[in-house]
C-alpha cells in the first residue's frame, strides 16, 4: 500500500526563533550554560474558564503541590520573565520580521495584531500562559507536488527550557523564555513523506532567506501531524534533523496501519465487551525464577502481577519486529507510572522466564490460544496502576488509532509522550494594547522583501555558473552576502570561493575551527594576489602557515639568486636540480608563502636559467 | 454575539464579532476566530456580512460547595482591586468576583481552614479610595467582628492598601480579633497569580490570635511564604513585584509558611468577650507635602493657608529649604499643625543635627520619629478630628497609638 491509497494527511507546525531581543522585554535572546545567578520557586494554579469550570485533573495536580523552579541569569532574565512586571510593548523588530515571513508565505496581514494568552500550566511559562498573536492568515507555499496551505502565521513567546524533572518539582531555565518565535501551521495538505521533506525544506529556506532568524540546535522545531483517512491525528514532536522527517512519517504510517490491522483482527476474534480487567498475583509462580529482573523484585518484597489480555495472542509482537504493540504498552506504563518495563506473552519464554513458568501462568489465567498476558513487577499499588494503564490502552486498541502526542526518536521511530492536548484555552492579553499594522508599513516591508533562497540558487547557477549542488550550499549558507561581495571585489573563480565558504567551512568546523569573514577575506586576498594556491586554503585557514610580506617578485629575485649561487650543482644536475633547490628555497620561505607557488616560480626560473645559460 | 464573515482581498474568514474595549479606535473591528485567536481589521478595508448569532452560555456551576462545621468563621469583605475582580474576556470589562462560592471553588484548600462568608462592600480601585471609604470599611469590620466572626479579611487594591491599613489601625478601638488586609499584584485570572497564596495566608492570620490590623502579602518572589505586616508599619515599595509590601523600620510581625505562622515580633493577642468600636471622626483638611529642590513658596503658603494640618515629607533627617521656614512659622502661629517625616522612607527624623532642623523645631514643627509619611498623614487626620490644640495634638502625634512609632531603630 502506498501513502496515497491510505489517504495519508500530513501537516506541519514549524517554530522558528527570531534573531532579535526578546518579545516583551529588552533582554538578549541568548542561552547560557553555566550555573544560574538566581532561582525562584513558584506554583501554578488552574483558573476558572469563561464557563466557570476548572480543569479537575489540573486542580488535582496543583493540590498535590507540584512546584516549579526557575533558574535565571541577571544578564538575560528580568522581571518580565519572572512575571513580576507586566510585559513591555511588543518588540517592533520581531513584528516586522514576522510580517516579512508572512508575506513571503503569501499570507494576508491582519490590520491589527491582538496578543492572546494561551493557557499552559506545565510550568514552561512562568505566567501560566504563552502570549501569541496571529500576524498573517491564508498563506500558502508552492512545491513540486502542489500547493500547501498555511492558514496562520503567528508570533509568540518561546517557553522556558526544561532542565530536569524531579518527583514533586520541575526545573526550568528562563534564558529561553520570551525569545520571539514564529509559528507556521500548514493545513494537512501533504500526502507523502517525500513531499513533507520538500515542504519543510522550502519553509526552512523562506525563514533563512530573511537572514533574521536564529540558527543552531533548537532554534527551529517542527511538529508533524499525521493521520490516515478519517482516523484520529497523531502529533509527533521534536524532529531535530530534516532528513529524519520522511523516516518518522514512514514509521508513523506503518505504526498507524498496524493499529488498524490489530483493530480488525481483535474485533474479529472477540467482542470488546468481553475484554475484562482480570489481574492475578503471580509471585508464587516465580518464587524460584531464573529471571534476574523478577528475582530482584521479589527480593525487594515487591509483587509480580499479571493481566489477562483476551484475544491478544500474536498481536503484541516479537522482539524482532520494528513495530509492535507490546512496545507501546511498555511506553504507556513507563510514562504513566515510571515502571521501566513489562513482559508479555508474545515474547516469552525469554529473559530467564521459563516455559514452565509461562505454562503455569496460562493455566492459572485459563488462557486459550488466542489469549495473551502481561507481567509487571513493582510494589502492589504501582504494579496494579501499571496493569490498569495496559488494560485501558488495550481496550482502546479495539477502536484503532487513538489521538496522541508522540516524541520522535533519533532512529526515526516515535514513542508515546502524552495524550493530545485538548484545544488550548485562549484569552486576550489585556496588558498589551492591539498593535495596528498600517498599509504603509506592510508595503514598505513588501518592497524590501529579501530574495528567496530558491531564487538565489537559480541566480547563482546562471550568473556564477555554479553546479546546483554548490549553488544550494552557498545560497543557504550564512556567507551568501559575503560570497557575492568577494566575487565582485576579486577576480576569483566563483566555484572556488563557494567551495571555500561551504565545504571547507564544514570540514574545519568538524575540527572545531570556526572561520569568520575576516579570516576568509585574508585568504581570498592572498589567493587573488597569487600568493597561495587554492589547495592551500584549508591549511592556511587552519593556521598551518602564514604568508608574510613576501611578494612574488621578492621570491623570484631570491630564487634566481639561489640558482646563481648553486650554479655548479645546477649545471651538473640540469632540471633534476629542482628537487634540491626546492629544499633550499623552502628553508627560507616555509610558512611565508605557499609551497605550490614557490615550486611554480622555481620551475620557471630554473627553465629560464637553463635555456638562457648554456 | 454575532457570527460574521469578512472578506479582505482574497481572504475570507468567519468569526465572532467582539465588542471593542473603551479606549480602542472605532474604525476597527475585532473578530474571534474559531481557533480562539482574536484579530483586528480596519473597517474600510473589508466587507462584513452577518451570518448568524451565538448565545453566550451562562456560567456553569456544579454542585454547591459544602463548608465544614466546627471551623472558625471568617468574613471576607471585598472592596475592589485586583484580588477581588475578574476580567470579562468578552467585553474586557473588570467585574467584582467575590462570592463565597467563587472563592471556595477557586481555592478549595480554604475549606479545611475556616468557614468563609464573603461579601462585596464596594468595588473601587484603590487609587479611588477616600477617607469616607475607610470609615465604611471600619464600620463593616466592627459589625462583623462583634456579630461573632473570628476574624475579618479585607480584599483591597494594593496601591493605597497601606493607607487603609493605617486608618483602620487608628479607628478600630478595643480591637480583640484579627483584621487582615490582602491584595494581589497579579490578577487572579492568571495561573501564576499571587492571590491564592496571599488569600490562604490571610485566612490563616484571620483565625490566629494576632488581634491587630495587618497586611498579608508575599514575602519574596517565591510562592512559598507571606509576611504579616503591622498595618502602621507597611508600605508598597515596588510597582509590580509580588513582594512589593515591606515592613519599614521594623520587622514584620511574622510569616506564614507551609500553613504555619512564625512570629518575629510581639503583638496584641486575641481576647474574648470584648466589643470593638469605631472612632471615626477624621479631619480631612490634612495635606501630605513632599519637599523638593525649587519647591514654590507661594504654593506652600496657599497649602498652609488652606489646611489645618500638614505632614511634610522632608529631605534627609527632616529638612525643608530655608525660604519656607517663615511660611511654616506663620502657619503655626495661626494655629496650623505641621509635622515632619522623611522622604527617605527608611530611618528616623532627627532635627537636632543641622541648623535648619533646629530652626524648624524652634518654630514648632513636630518631628514624627520613624513614622511613615502616609501613616502620619492618616494619623494627623485622626488626631485633628479630636482636637486642634497644639499641645494636645503634639502629645497624641508622638504617642504610640497603634504601633506606628518604634522606640528602637532596629538594625536589619
Amino acid at each position: 500500500m502506498s501513502g496515497n491509497d491510505l489517504n495519508v494527511k500530513i501537516g506541519f507546525e514549524i517554530h522558528q526563533q527570531l534573531n532579535t531581543r526578546k518579545l516583551f522585554c529588552n533582554c538578549k535572546s541568548t542561552l547560557i550554560n553555566r550555573d544560574p545567578d538566581f532561582i525562584i520557586v513558584r506554583k501554578l494554579k488552574p483558573v476558572q474558564s469563561e464557563l466557570g469550570e476548572i480543569d479537575r485533573a489540573a486542580l488535582q495536580e496543583y493540590l498535590k503541590g507540584k512546584t516549579y523552579v526557575y533558574e535565571g541569569f541577571y544578564e538575560n532574565t528580568c522581571l518580565v520573565e519572572l512575571d513580576e512586571e507586566p510585559p513591555h510593548l511588543p518588540n517592533q523588530e520581531a513584528i516586522d520580521i514576522a510580517i516579512e515571513i508572512a508575506l513571503l508565505l503569501n499570507a494576508t496581514i491582519v490590520d491589527e495584531i491582538h496578543f492572546m494568552r494561551k493557557i499552559v500550566i506545565d510550568g514552561s511559562n512562568v505566567s501560566g500562559f504563552q502570549r501569541t498573536a496571529i500576524i498573517g492568515l491564508n498563506g500558502y507555499i508552492e512545491t513540486e507536488y502542489g500547493k500547501v496551505r498555511i492558514p496562520t502565521i503567528c508570533l509568540e513567546e518561546e517557553a522556558a527550557r526544561k532542565i530536569r524533572e524531579e518527583k514533586d518539582r520541575i526545573v526550568y531555565r528562563l534564558d529561553r523564555l520570551g525569545i520571539p518565535l514564529v509559528e507556521i501551521s500548514t493545513s494537512p495538505d501533504i500526502k507523502s513523506p517525500e513531499e513533507a521533506l520538500e515542504v519543510a525544506l522550502k519553509i526552512g529556506d523562506v525563514l533563512r532567506s530573511t537572514g533574521k532568524v536564529r540558527k543552531g540546535i533548537g532554534s527551529i522545531r517542527q511538529d508533524i501531524n499525521i493521520s490516515i483517512g478519517d482516523n484520529p491525528r497523531i502529533e509527533v514532536k521534536g524532529v531535530q534533523e530534516l532528513e529524519l522527517i520522511p523516516e518518522v512519517i514512514k514509521y508513523e504510517i506503518e505504526r498507524q496501519k498496524h493499529l488498524l490491522e490489530i483493530k480488525e483482527e481483535l474485533n474479529k476474534r472477540i467482542d470488546k465487551k468481553s475484554f475484562k480487567f482480570e489481574i492475578y498475583d503471580l509471585s508464587s509462580i516465580f518464587k524460584n525464577t531464573k529471571c534476574k529482573i523478577l528475582r530482584k523484585a521479589l527480593n525487594k518484597k515487591e509483587v509480580i502481577l499479571g493481566l489477562k489480555l483476551k484475544g491478544f495472542a500474536g498481536l503484541l509482537g516479537k522482539p524482532k519486529d520494528k513495530i509492535r504493540f507490546g512496545k507501546e504498552l511498555a511506553e504507556y506504563v513507563r510514562v504513566r507510572t515510571g515502571i521501566k518495563g513489562i513482559f508479555h506473552s508474545d515474547e516469552l519464554p525469554a529473559y530467564g522466564i521459563s516455559e514452565e513458568e509461562v505454562n503455569a501462568i496460562r493455566n492459572l489465567m485459563n488462557l486459550s490460544n488466542l489469549d495473551a498476558f502481561v507481567i509487571v513487577a513493582s510494589d502492589n499499588k504501582r504494579a496494579r496502576e501499571a496493569l490498569e494503564v495496559v488494560y485501558e490502552r488495550c481496550l482502546k486498541a479495539f477502536d484503532g488509532i487513538i489521538e496522541e502526542t508522540r516524541a520522535a526518536n533519533e532512529d526515526g521511530t516515535t514513542s508515546y509522550m502524552r495524550p493530545l492536548p485538548t484545544a488550548a484555552r485562549m484569552y486576550p492579553e489585556t496588558d498589551i494594547p492591539p498593535v495596528k499594522v498600517s498599509k504603509e508599513r506592510i508595503e514598505w516591508i513588501r518592497k524590501n522583501l529579501p530574495e528567496l533562497i530558491d531564487q538565489r540558487i537559480k541566480r547563482y547557477m546562471s550568473q556564477y555558473k555554479l553546479s546546483e549542488e554548490l549553488a544550494k550550499k552557498v545560497a543557504r549558507s550564512e556567507f551568501f552576502k559575503f560570497f557575492e561581495e568577494i566575487i565582485s571585489k576579486y577576480k576569483l573563480q566563483p566555484k572556488i570561493v563557494a567551495w571555500a565558504l561551504t565545504d571547507v567551512y564544514k570540514e574545519l568546523r568538524r575540527e572545531n575551527i570556526l572561520v569568520d569573514e575576516k579570516k576568509y577575506e585574508e585568504v581570498f586576498e592572498l589567493l587573488n594576489k597569487g600568493l597561495i594556491s587554492k589547495e592551500a586554503i584549508p591549511d592556511y585557514l587552519r593556521g598551518k602557515f602564514k604568508v608574510e610580506h613576501v611578494t612574488v617578485d621578492d621570491l623570484r629575485k631570491r630564487i634566481s639568486e639561489i640558482i646563481y649561487e648553486r650554479r655548479d650543482y645546477v649545471n651538473k644536475q640540469r632540471f633534476k636540480a629542482i628537487k634540491g633547490l626546492m629544499g633550499i628555497v623552502m628553508k627560507e620561505f616555509r610558512g611565508k608563502i605557499d609551497g605550490k607557488i614557490v615550486y611554480k616560480i622555481l620551475e620557471e626560473e630554473l627553465k629560464k636559467y637553463l635555456n638562457e645559460g648554456r | 454575539m454575532k457570527l460574521v464573515r469578512i472578506k479582505k482581498n482574497g481572504l475570507q474568514l468567519e468569526g465572532y464579532l467582539l465588542p471593542r474595549y473603551e479606549l480602542e479606535e472605532k474604525n476597527y473591528i475585532t473578530i474571534k476566530l474559531k481557533n480562539g485567536y482574536n484579530v483586528g481589521f480596519k473597517l474600510d478595508e473589508i466587507e462584513v456580512e452577518e451570518i448568524g448569532e451565538k448565545k453566550i452560555k451562562k456560567a456553569y456551576l456544579s454542585e454547591k460547595i459544602k463548608q465544614k462545621e466546627n471551623l472558625p468563621q471568617v468574613k471576607i469583605i471585598g472592596t475592589g482591586g485586583t484580588i477581588s475582580s475578574k476580567i470579562d474576556y468578552e467585553t474586557g470589562a473588570v467585574k467584582p468576583a467575590l462570592t463565597s462560592e467563587e472563592i471556595l471553588r477557586n481555592n478549595p484548600e480554604l475549606l479545611n481552614l475556616a468557614r468563609i462568608d464573603a461579601e462585596i462592600l464596594f468595588n473601587i480601585l484603590s487609587e479611588n479610595m477616600q477617607p469616607k471609604h475607610w470609615i465604611k470599611i471600619a464600620e463593616k469590620v466592627s459589625k462583623e467582628l462583634n456579630s461573632g466572626f473570628d476574624g475579618v479579611v479585607i480584599a483591597h487594591g494594593t496601591d493605597t492598601m497601606h493607607f487603609t491599613s493605617a486608618a483602620l489601625s487608628f479607628m478600630l478601638k478595643n480591637l480583640y480579633k484579627p483584621v487582615v488586609l490582602v491584595g494581589s499584584q497579579r490578577s487572579s485570572d492568571r495561573p501564576s497569580s499571587d492571590a491564592f497564596l496571599n488569600l490562604y495566608a490571610a485566612i490563616l492570620v484571620a483565625i490566629s490570635d494576632i488581634a491587630e490590623v495587618t497586611v498579608v502579602m508575599h514575602s519574596s518572589s517565591n510562592d512559598d511564604a507571606c509576611y504579616i505586616h503591622r498595618g502602621t508599619k507597611v508600605r508598597k515599595m515596588h510597582t509590580s513585584r509580588r513582594d512589593a509590601f515591606k515592613s519599614i523600620n521594623t520587622q514584620p510581625i511574622g510569616m506564614v509558611k507551609n500553613g504555619k505562622i512564625h512570629i518575629f515580633m510581639p503583638y496584641r493577642k486575641r481576647k474574648k468577650d470584648e466589643t470593638v468600636y469605631v472612632d471615626k471622626t477624621l479631619n480631612e483638611k490634612v495635606f501630605l507635602l513632599k519637599i523638593f529642590p525649587g519647591i514654590d513658596k507661594e504654593i506652600v503658603e496657599k497649602i498652609v493657608d488652606k489646611f489645618d494640618g500638614i505632614v511634610i515629607e522632608g529631605t534627609g533627617l527632616g529638612h525643608v529649604p530655608e525660604y519656607l521656614i517663615d511660611v511654616l512659622e506663620k502657619g503655626i502661629n495661626e494655629g496650623k499643625i505641621i509635622c515632619m517625616t522623611s522622604q527617605t522612607i527608611y530611618g528616623r527624623v532627627n532635627m537636632n543635627v543641622y541648623a535648619t532642623g533646629r530652626k524648624l523645631l524652634s518654630i514648632g514643627v513636630i518631628p514624627l520619629e520613624d513614622m511613615l509619611p502616609e501613616v502620619a498623614y492618616v494619623k494627623l487626620m485622626y488626631v485633628l478630628g479630636k482636637t486642634k490644640d497644639y499641645n494636645k495634638v503634639k502629645e497624641l502625634m508622638l504617642k504610640n497609638i497603634a504601633g506606628e512609632i518604634s522606640d528602637r531603630s532596629l538594625y536589619s
